[in-house]
């Protein structure tokens, strides 16, 4: 995740308080996805960004996960190309195994 | 998790280059609920 965009997020969470923020990913890989679940959950796993140490403890989703709340022509517009391309089960499990693992 | 969840919250899209872009994110939550902030769609390479 990169350094902008944690930055971004710590202000947004200390702004609306953290209880109200969500973040939505698109990671195209599992791995990248599972460490910026990470990232806003526990804090930069990297040691590197401005989350060094920040606990956040965020919601944190992937788009592939909402896809029954979704408009159905919304999704098959904007997202049901990149879910035959990816690995959408790999995604949601690997999801699934940070919040778990971070507690959430 | 319902719609509901998704109501007064205030949503940061990251999106990736290789997978879903940011305002791919966004305009998916536009019709679940929530306020998108802001959107961002990264490069891992």
């Amino acid at each position: 995740m990169d350094m902008a965009n944690q930055a971004r997020i710590k202000e947004t969470a200390e702004k609306y308080g953290a209880e109200n923020v969500v973040v939505i990913l698109g990671g195209g890989e599992a791995e990248s996805a599972g460490l910026t679940a990470e990232t806003v959950i526990s804090g930069d796993p990297t040691y590197a960004g401005p989350l060094t140490n920040v606990a956040l403890g965020l919601d944190v989703y992937h788009i592939f996960e909402l896809k029954d709340l979704i408009d159905e022509a919304v999704y098959e517009e904007q997202i049901s190309m990149m879910e035959m391309v990816l690995d959408m089960d790999g995604i949601i499990s690997e999801m699934e195994e940070i919040r778990k693992s971070c507690g959430k | 998790m319902d719609k509901s969840f998704f109501a007064n919250k205030k949503i940061c899209a990251l999106g990736d280059r290789d997978g879903i872009p940011g305002p791919a994110i966004a305009e998916c939550m536009k019709t679940v609920g929530g306020e998108v902030l802001f959107t961002s769609t990264e490069c891992f390479v």
